[in-house]
């Protein structure tokens, strides 16, 4: 049996509330934890096989049709088995919920970086220096690669045009009319792509390092041509993913076809160089953004226009404007996107893809609308809060950005803030602070989990994974509430398609998707154990492996038999998602330091106070908070991916020349949440939380950044030269 | 290429193809795989392990130009992995994916170590000691270990704590 939940409509019952067990929302450690301080958790590249083979990806030095002239001599190097140049073999990784091999081919390179072959051999150092020494030979072609140097497509059904922009900015009392840049950024999750296959002949085994393995399986299935149910793809514990792990990637698909070709099992790790190329990269954006205000700062027109680019045949395009749809009221709306169709590698989802840049640009540009209108940036956003959706006129779910920005406000001591810059210096140093909000879609993707109950204890099973994000913490938390066990009761078992099929991780529906089905699987157990008891589900109460209904009460060894009781929970999105615009809201606040001299940025301390429904575990949500938090460092500060102008190719395309945030760029970070139930977003009341913390991240720093020292810097990242040409004479 | 070291305690002797790093060893050869491989080119800092008590990047060192050498990775930080620090570790949620992990760890252990030994740092006042482990000399020092999942309050948390409770550390932290 299974227990289905379409959501169609809200669930005021909050269930969770009445549970006994009383360790959801609680501050768990993460089971996981343990294995992860003691090196013992195995990621992809970690399965140790006697005969295994390495192999090394070739990537394409220049665009266009590819030959390798010496692929004889390579073939005849010391311990090489195999040079593999397969048309199954993928172009860039797969986009996320593609279920389908992505574009294939290793003889025409479309951008410069392309794996055009596999070197396999018997040791790891025979396969590198063996793929060093194959010569890539191309023909070049002369393609596009700079956005602005093609005519862009512009997709009709992303764009919203309501009233009349032009009019309303003619005849508004302040305007902003400004250019906003970011440029392209990479997920760089610490784990490189790696692949470990086993074919026994008729069934694909694979160690991958990947997010969402219900996909997965099929795209690896229809790369290679088999029928996914003799495709089996594991991945218990993966090093980060933040989107770049969502479809299918290179490695696992050459890895796959030469363990077919070899009949024996092969690793291919990528090099962290081919990490930056092959794998989705975050889409430069150029943003056109217009505001229109009354005298008090009340939106009238808004206008945000983006150009992004892509590989063709990506269907992919980083949703820019997505927050904008619904963040501010005003009825003059022109909203669109651009899509330029050009040879850099392929773009595609990483970390809250569309808001993590969109929100954080607009941000800025409502920055610069409290100054011109002189309106403290707190109140500008407090009224322009929408009493429903702006465009469709759906009511929100729930919306929680004002108590976000009021509590955030209070907690950081915003009203001790000068209001204009260049106020307080300390040395070289300039100091400031400054606020964004943040906003997110919410959203549910269908998601089943098992659960089996016996005597010693629960196993909860989905395909689902963690990469890093706090899953089976959480998992085992939601079981154990259900179904009235100690934590330490409770085992969960993910990433293996051998179980039932998860949401995978991404778009922050992990947690709340998955979560669900473990929910309902809780359920299901609950609802036998009643029956055997002689009650209704919700007469039921369960606690430390004891029943209790009225004057009955029995341990749950003695209500189970040798048989374990199991249950299965099902989720699916239904028509909530078209009779309210849910979404999750939070507010960020930074102070930072900027040199006079050189232009450099110190980021002092950021507090985000952020409302994401109920928090299931407070301690991992929080850890997503910094992580989303730190993104915004880098977003304002450093990252960014360089591409050459003649080929497009990544400049910078290693941890040396791209730079994330480390250490002592981090300053303390402080979250809070704020208090809400969405009912509208399932029996759990829990939306997600992974993203919500990078969108508008970056935005409060760079407004800090202007309070501080006057520089408005409109071209992410602001770097020290930014800063210096930026800061007023 | 024969060569021959202690990991953890027990001593090795391997016959190596000299291009065979010592991450590569320790993780392909002798099934260590609690070290692990974010860039292979010294810029992640995933790959930290101890050598005769100090702090190396195992990516950029051979194999081979280790002999004689004690190596100490994640697995030999502790009998039960559940040390002050690595107990500490999960307390403050200091891992998200896990996978800078182990080299965290490492650092952090080393750290220990050269405060009490007094060695100065890019941001240390003087060149000549005594240091306190303070939250910006820790965060100096931790650079060299990128975490992506951004795990740096939590991370500092757990070292700092370490650094005050435990007893052999108390002279690192005052
Ligand atoms: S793997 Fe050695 S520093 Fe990155
Ligand atoms: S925990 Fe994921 S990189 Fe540090």
């Amino acid at each position: 049996m299974t227990f289905d939940l379409k959501i169609d409509e809200p669930h005021p019952e909050h269930r969770a509330d009445g549970l006994a067990q009383g360790v959801l929302e609680q501050d768990n450690d993460r089971p996981d934890g343990w294995l992860k301080v003691a090196g013992t958790a195995t990621y992809a590249a970690e399965e140790q096989a006697d005969d295994m083979l390495h192999g090394f990806l070739v990537r394409a030095p220049k665009i266009g049709a590819v030959s390798c002239p010496n692929v004889d001599d390579v073939r005849a190097m010391e311990g090489v088995r195999s040079v593999l140049r397969d048309p199954r073999m993928i172009r860039n990784a797969a986009q996320g919920t593609a279920n389908e091999a992505p574009a294939q081919g290793v003889d025409r390179a479309a951008y410069v970086g392309q794996p055009v072959a596999l070197v396999v051999a018997e040791s790891f150092e025979q396969a590198r220096h063996a793929a060093q020494a194959l010569v890539v030979s191309v023909e070049e072609e002369d393609k596009p690669v700079q956005p602005d140097a093609v005519e862009p497509e512009k997709p009709e059904d992303k764009s919203t045009e309501l009233g009349d922009l032009d009019r309303a900015m003619s005849e508004a009392a302040f305007t902003v009319d400004a250019v906003y840049t970011t440029p392209s950024m990479v997920s760089a999750a610490m784990e490189p792509h790696a692949a470990t296959a086993h074919w026994d002949g008729e069934t694909l085994t694979l160690r991958g390092s990947l997010q969402m393995l219900k996909f997965n399986r099929n795209e690896l299935a229809d790369s290679v041509g088999l029928d996914p149910k003799h495709v089996r793809v594991l991945a218990p514990y993966v090093g980060g993913g933040f989107g770049s792990k969502l479809g299918i990637s290179a490695d696992c698909v050459a890895a796959a076809l030469a363990a077919m070709e070899l009949k024996q099992p092969v690793r291919v790790v990528q090099h962290r160089r081919n990490v930056f190329e092959v794998n989705t990269r975050r889409s430069e954006t150029r943003q056109h953004i217009r505001l229109a205000a009354d005298t008090e700062g009340r939106l009238t027109g808004l206008g945000h226009e983006a150009l992004v680019s892509n590989l063709p045949e990506e269907e992919f395009s980083e949703p820019v404007i997505q927050g904008s749809h619904f963040a501010y009221a005003a009825s003059n709306r022109t909203l669109g996107m651009k899509v330029a169709r050009i040879h850099r590698s392929a773009a595609g989802s990483v970390r809250a893809p569309g808001e993590s840049v969109g929100v954080t640009a607009f941000e800025v540009a409502m920055d610069e609308l409290a100054q011109a209108a002189g309106v403290d940036p707190v109140n500008l956003r407090l009224r322009n809060i929408p009493e429903k959706d702006p465009e469709s006129g759906k009511p929100f779910s729930s919306h929680r950005l004002e108590a976000a920005l009021r509590q955030g406000a209070d907690a950081f001591g915003w009203s001790h803030r000068h209001a204009a810059p260049r106020q307080q210096r300390e040395g070289e140093w300039w100091i400031g602070t400054g606020m964004a909000a943040a906003f997110r879609v919410n959203m549910v993707i269908e998601a089943e989990a098992r659960i089996s109950l016996t005597r010693d204890g629960a196993t909860v099973m989905s395909d689902m994974t963690d990469i890093g994000t706090g899953s089976y913490a959480i998992f085992g938390q939601i079981a154990a509430e259900l179904l009235g066990l100690p934590l330490d009761r409770i085992d969960a078992q993910l990433g293996d398609t051998r179980f039932p099929p998860g949401s995978g991780s991404g778009g922050s529906f992990g947690a709340a998707s998955t979560g669900t089905a473990v929910w309902l699987a809780g359920m299901e157990i609950r609802k036998q154990i009643a029956d055997r008891l002689g009650c209704s589900e919700a007469e039921l109460t369960l606690k430390d492996g004891k029943a209790t209904y009225a004057n009955k009460r029995a341990s749950l060894r003695d209500l189970l038999s040798d048989e374990p009781i199991t249950g299965h929970g099902h989720v699916e999105p239904g028509e909530a998602a078209e009779k309210v615009r849910q979404a999750t809201f939070g507010a960020h606040f930074a102070e930072v330091a900027v040199s006079d001299v050189t232009g450099e940025v110190c980021v002092r301390r950021m507090l985000g106070s952020f409302a994401a429904g109920r928090i299931l575990n407070p301690r991992t949500a929080t850890s997503q908070c910094h992580g989303g938090m730190t993104w915004g460092i880098g977003m304002a500060l450093t990252e960014e991916l360089t591409h050459d102008r003649r080929d497009g190719h990544a400049v910078n395309r290693d941890l040396a020349g791209y730079h994330l945030p480390v250490n002592a760029d981090v300053p303390p970070l402080e979250v809070h949440f704020v208090e809400e139930l969405d009912d509208w977003a399932g029996p759990m009341q829990a939306k997600g939380i992974g993203e919500l913390g990078i969108c508008g991240a970056g935005a409060s720093i760079l407004n800090a950044v202007y309070n501080a020292c006057g520089a408005r810097v409109r071209d992410m990242p602001a770097t020290p030269d930014r800063v210096l040409a930026a800061l007023p004479s | 290429m024969k060569t021959s070291f202690t990991v953890n305690g027990s001593p090795f002797s391997i016959d190596l193809d000299p291009r065979v790093t010592l991450l590569d060893a320790l993780r392909d050869h002798l099934n260590l795989t609690g070290s692990k491989k974010g860039c292979d080119h010294g810029q992640c800092g995933a790959c930290t392990v101890l050598v005769d008590g100090r702090r190396i990047n195992a990516c950029l060192s051979l194999a081979v130009m280790h002999d004689g050498d004690e190596i100490t990775t994640v697995e030999g930080l502790s009998e039960d992995g559940r040390s002050p620090l690595q107990s500490a570790f999960v307390r403050h949620d200091g891992m998200q994916c896990g996978y800078c992990t182990p080299g965290q760890l490492c650092s952090a252990t080393a750290v220990f170590r050269e405060i009490a030994e007094g060695w100065p740092s890019h941001v240390s006042e003087t060149l000549d000691g005594p240091y306190a482990l303070t939250r910006e000399e820790l965060a100096e020092r931790m650079s060299g270990n990128i975490c992506r999942c951004s795990c740096y309050p939590g991370i500092n948390a757990a070292i700092l704590e370490t650094a005050e409770e435990d007893a052999g550390y108390a002279e690192a932290a005052e």
